[in-house]
């Protein structure tokens, strides 16, 4: 099984030379911490930066600069700020490459289920819903089941929808997963130690495994 | 120029009455215009609406309003981080329209803009979908979405003149300049104001035309909800 930690490892080889990518909180955010270096990237902040840097050092923090999950954080150079209908709309306009986020449940015809549970939890679902109807590439990180062991690959959301058909590929701490265009969760690569079986037994939605199905490589 | 200059919070909101539709900026607590919340609480008015991305933390920002009940209605995309919010929402004196964030942010800048309505991909196929039209583009679904106006805005600025121009700093600007434009009345706190002239007309985002009220504010806490250094 993967830590967080490994799970935006293995995330982070799915990033391209040159891409804007929104992270999200949670796992996402760690994504950052393992973009090669010799990888140039930008990442978007919805609440209006394009740059973000690391944390700060205490002497370096700034309560007006802050990350959408509200953390403080830093400005690379050549950073950009702007206010909100601005960044929404280099979103919907399909300026941001690769969206990463979390996920309470994914189906297997990729839509995704993230920000609500009726009677509850009543957050809201802040940037999710106009992220998913937008970016071209969504990837969920997320664990493979819920606390109480339930799946969260299913073959419909019981959620209320953030989104419909959107997520491409999943990374779970058991597996990843790409979202068939037919429906389904084809199994690429499963966790060091996890075998096909454990992920069958725990994937609710439909499983597609064609062949032998590699292991995760983390260099 | 035109003066748009009051004395201080107190006379700048002095005038906003009950059961009033309210916007005010900032992204979590991040530009949120203190000065003005701390002389809302001791005006006595409740039943309001308020237009802002968060409804601040337990004690501090809007939540200090909800605290004491004067709020009817939030109109937000993200409010965790406050359990009395919950608390009001569960029991149902409080109603809450949650809205995607970046609809929430166009449909500001549209009331500002004139614009009535407009359509977007987000929020296609889930609750916020109901009951609006919906129609297809090139082949994808849009949701219709309509503008929002406000009675009074209040936005917090770093900087501003006596004309009413502001400039804003780092992700503070945020929810900010939209709401200047879309409430009838703005009013704007500043770290910091000028004369007209001393700041280089380059450099506004905000032109006074949609600020109504300016005043240099005091005593800004500028809160943080999350800490993270760097190890």
């Amino acid at each position: 099984m993967l830590t967080k930690d490994q799970i935006a490892r293995r995330i982070a080889k799915e990033v391209k030379n040159g891409q804007y990518i929104n992270l999200g909180i949670g796992i996402p955010t760690l994504v950052a911490n393992y973009i090669p270096d010799e990888l140039e990237v930008v990442l978007q902040s919805e609440n209006g930066l394009l740059g973000i840097g690391p944390f700060p050092t205490e002497d370096q923090i700034d309560p007006d600069l802050i990350n959408a999950g509200k953390q403080t954080v830093t400005m690379v150079k050549g950073s950009a700020l702007f206010n909100s209908a601005e960044s929404f709309a280099m979103i919907r306009g399909g300026h941001v490459h690769l969206t990463i986020l979390g996920a309470m449940e994914v189906s297997q015809n990729g839509d995704i289920a993230n920000w609500k549970i009726p009677g509850k939890m009543v957050k809201g679902m802040g940037g999710a819903m106009d992220l998913v109807a937008s970016a071209d590439n969504i990837i969920v990180a997320m664990q493979h089941c819920s606390r109480s062991g339930e799946s969260k690959l299913l073959t419909e959301c019981s959620l209320p929808i953030t989104g419909l058909r959107c997520v491409k590929k999943i990374v779970t701490d058991l597996a990843v997963l790409e979202i068939s265009p037919d429906g389904g969760f084809i199994l690429q690569e499963r966790a060091p130690g996890v075998s096909v079986e454990e992920i069958k037994e725990k994937t609710a939605g439909k499983l597609i495994i064609g062949g032998e199905v590699p292991e995760m490589v983390f260099e | 120029m035109i003066n748009k200059t009051v004395k201080n919070a107190h006379e700048a909101v002095e005038d906003i009455p009950s059961d009033c539709m309210l916007m005010m900026g900032g992204f979590g607590l991040t530009g949120i215009p203190e000065n003005c919340i701390s002389a809302l609480l001791e005006r006595n008015i409740s039943g309001l609406t308020i237009v802002s991305n968060n409804a601040g933390v337990d004690d501090f920002g809007i939540g200090l309003l909800l605290r004491k009940r004067m709020v009817k209605k939030m109109i937000s995309s993200y409010v965790g981080e406050n359990a009395e919010f919950e608390r009001q929402l569960l029991s149902g004196e409080l109603e809450v329209d949650l809205i995607p964030q970046g609809t929430l942010a166009e449909r500001v800048r549209a009331g500002g803009a004139g614009i009535p309505a407009f359509f977007t991909p987000a929020g296609v196929g889930t609750e916020v979908a109901e009951g609006k039209e919906s129609r297809e583009f090139d082949g994808k679904m849009y949701l219709l979405e309509s503008w929002l106006k406000a009675d009074f805005s209040i936005v917090k600025a770093w900087k501003g003149d006596t004309a009413g121009n502001l400039i804003f700093k780092g992700t503070a600007r945020n929810f900010n300049p939209m709401m200047a434009a879309a409430g009838k009345i703005c009013i704007a706190e500043v770290e910091e104001l000028v004369q007209a002239g001393e700041l280089h007309p380059n450099e506004i985002h905000t032109p006074g035309i949609y600020v109504q009220r300016i005043f240099q504010g005091e005593n800004y806490q500028k809160r943080i909800e999350q800490r993270t250094v760097s190890s």
